[in-house]
């Protein structure tokens, strides 16, 4: 698509006290109807062929399956905690995919769906949730960033990283990823104030997903999240966070703005968090029914499925094939968490410095004499019953 | 300032840091200064001064007036391969920055197991003693030096400040660097093309004495020298460590200190509860617990906002504060 520096500039939105902020965005990008229907939008065209949209299918397939049995190992006592990205899976799919190999993602702690497109190892994700590491993946064999728990504390790497981009002459560009919780935090604003003065290439990609744990986003902010980029000065595009394939166009638009120096783009992509916040959350404390049920018509699945199959570009062979696929996936993932070990305790003392500390040695030092000490008394014990 | 190899000469601690950024700015493309006023203006303090004209606007970045911006976007330059040595303006300006230090910059290696480096170095210009407003004159150590992932140096001196200054901007891990405000216009001997005579978290024996060891770092140590040549004059052989590093603390050159005095008395404008002082008093006690002759005492600041600069001289410690407290222990 052709870079066009006009094309989702912000445009007039309602005033902030016509309504609750998801009754009707009018400047909604939409490129596939909740019907399945392929739509024209003036500012972001998208080409793409059948095996591409296949493709994007078996990415959201997988994903969502994915995260279902993350949520059942979590019921099952395999995992701690997780953060499902039920609903959320074309915003994440459809930016994941947007990047080049060399693009790098700041994620928050839900992105698996970008995890997923930027070729990281499920798995990789779930020992954090399981309790056995922070993440401890390398974020450069993948260029994905280790998931961040501080809200919007990521969105200032990713726009330093941008700027260290910039200084290197290079075309890459970087996405920061948050939430519409995050909008309110201020390091949230000061990567926007950072990124639009160095004009650093980073797309800032906001999931509004409407609720930050039970805060509806109306506590966050009075003005559509979108027309904020306008106040620091770059463009704000918000698009319909459930169409895969708008996700992926207004996306891919915003790097190739990011990458050729003409700075940041805020991007919203209005989606809606279909299950609680995490596994320890419970929404219907705070949320009403209806509201759940009105987002499952706009599910982002179910309309790039009822695209393919109407346009004749999936046959339940392939559907099939994809649902087997993904019950592989499940297993593999069932059992790697199964068999994941538990770290040893004294690597609790690695990699608290790259270069070591006294302190740390000494501790570690303490640590495994008192260790080793209950390892000799059983010793003793032991020998006397072979006496 | 060009120098002529091999010899030394006078420079003050701004001098001798502008220095370091210099060199250090020279030897690695990557290294980057960054903070508010640094370029053009050369910093408040002028520690940068000239480094943009050399350098750059692209190497010596002025940055918008955010601090938590500033450390977290020097993450973000750290993760894309770059060095930056970050200046936050003075002590009381670090809290919105806290954050990032902390939970960020602290943790990601150890997040990471190991697979990233956090090269980044934040100069501090802290404490009191220049007639400063509010939020001018604080000393934080001991937040920082609490949080594992940090290391924390502080100089008392200009060639120390130099050497300290170079060897943490080299260092992979991220250095909170607090540069004694005081001290900065204090003059010291210095030859950049020399080599650092000690690693950067080992203490210096600034001073020998066989009576009591007093223990301070940055802006103390001169105090704690001239108590040390007052008492000299009453008798009392006072030996004076300055400690240099508070995150690794090196105890063994305390250890070695106290076990020959039997005394030892602690001394930082902090205030005293909760200090570093308890940290070092606890761990005198246990390595040197048969060769204590008293208690280690400590003398910093009380446990009240730092006052108005009218007042400071009441709140910071002195050679009379010092002294007393060396009575103290000596009478014992």
């Amino acid at each position: 698509m052709t870079v066009d520096s006009t094309a989702g500039a912000p445009t007039t939105a309602p005033a902030a006290n016509d309504g609750p902020a998801d009754a009707g965005p009018p400047e909604l990008v939409q490129l596939l109807t909740p019907e399945g229907e392929r739509v024209e939008h003036p500012d972001y065209s998208l080409e793409t062929t059948p095996e591409e949209l296949r493709s994007i299918y078996r990415d959201l397939v997988l994903v969502r399956r994915f995260d279902a049995e993350a949520t059942s190992l979590q019921r099952q006592g395999e995992l701690g905690l997780w953060a499902s990205l039920l609903g959320q899976e074309a915003a994440q799919v459809g930016s994941g995919r947007a990047m080049r190999p060399t693009d790098y993602a700041f994620p928050t702690y839900r992105e698996h769906g970008v995890a997923w497109c930027k070729g990281v190892d499920p798995l990789n994700l779930l020992g954090m949730f399981r309790g056995v590491n922070h993440g401890g993946w390398d974020p450069d064999e993948k260029n994905f960033h280790l998931y961040t728990i501080v809200i919007g504390s990521q969105t200032l790497h990713a726009t330093g990283y941008a700027m260290g981009i910039t200084k290197d002459g290079a075309d890459d560009a970087v996405i920061a990823y948050f939430g519409d919780g995050a909008s309110s935090q201020g390091d949230v604003s000061e990567a926007f104030t950072f990124a639009s003065v160095y004009q650093a290439p980073v797309v800032f990609f906001c999931q509004n997903n409407q609720w930050a744990i039970s805060e509806p986003t109306e506590k966050q902010t009075r003005v559509p999240l979108y027309q904020r980029a306008s106040g620091f000065g770059f463009p704000g595009v918000r698009v319909d966070g459930n169409d895969v394939l708008a996700c992926l166009a207004v996306t891919r638009w915003a790097l190739d703005h990011a990458r050729t120096g003409q700075g940041p783009v805020l991007i919203e992509a209005f989606t809606y968090r279909m299950g609680a916040h995490t596994t320890s959350d419970d929404p219907t404390r705070y949320r009403i029914a209806e509201e759940l049920e009105s987002w499952k018509l706009k599910d982002p699945i179910e309309r790039l499925k009822a695209h393919l199959v109407r346009e004749g570009w999936a046959d339940s062979a392939f559907l099939e094939s994809v649902e087997a696929e993904s019950e592989q996936l499940a297993r593999r993932v069932r059992e790697g968490v199964r068999t994941m070990p538990d770290p040893d305790p004294s690597s609790i003392f690695e990699h608290v410095y790259a270069e070591g500390h006294a302190l740390v040695d000494e501790e570690r030092e303490g640590y495994l004499a008192y260790a080793s000490s209950f390892a000799s008394a059983a010793a003793e014990l032991t020998d006397g019953e072979d006496d | 300032m060009a120098v002529e190899t091999g010899t030394k000469k006078s420079w003050t601690m701004v001098q001798a840091l502008n220095e370091a950024l210099r060199r250090s700015l020279d030897e690695n493309p990557k290294t980057l200064v960054m903070g508010e006023d640094v370029g053009r203006l050369g910093g408040v303090f002028r520690v940068t001064d000239g480094l943009h004209k050399d350098f750059g606007e692209e190497r010596v970045i002025d940055t918008p007036l955010a601090e938590s911006g500033i450390v977290g976007t020097a993450i973000g330059l750290a993760l894309r391969g770059y060095r930056p040595v970050v200046e936050i303006q003075f002590d009381g300006f670090v809290y919105p920055a806290f954050d990032q230090i902390v939970t960020q910059l602290a943790k990601m290696h150890a997040r990471a197991l190991g697979h990233i480096k956090l090269p980044v170095t934040i100069r501090i210009p802290f404490a009191g003693g220049i007639g400063a407003v509010e939020h001018h004159s604080e000393s934080h150590e001991a937040y920082f030096a609490h949080t594992a992932g940090l290391k924390v140096v502080a100089p008392s001196n200009p060639a120390d400040a130099h050497w300290m200054l170079r060897q943490a901007i080299a260092s992979d891990d991220p250095v909170i660097f607090l540069e004694p405000k005081r001290r900065y216009w204090d003059k010291g001997q210095l030859d950049p093309n020399g080599a650092p005579e000690l690693e950067l978290h080992r203490a210096r024996v600034a001073r020998t004495g066989t009576d009591l060891t007093l223990i301070a770092y940055g802006p103390m140590v001169k105090v704690c020298l001239e108590a040390a040549e007052a008492a000299a004059e009453d008798g009392l052989k006072l030996e004076v460590v300055d400690l240099r590093s508070l995150s690794p603390v090196d105890f063994d050159t305390l250890e070695q200190s106290v076990r020959r005095t039997g005394r030892a008395v602690v001394v930082h404008e902090a205030p005293v509860f909760l200090g570093m002082g308890a940290e070092l008093a606890a761990r005198i006690t246990e390595r040197c617990f048969y060769s204590l002759e008293a208690p280690v005492l400590r003398v910093g600041g009380y446990f009240a906002p730092y006052p108005p600069s009218r007042v400071e001289d009441a709140f910071l410690p002195d050679l009379d504060r010092v002294l007393d407290a060396v009575d103290r222990a000596m009478a014992f």
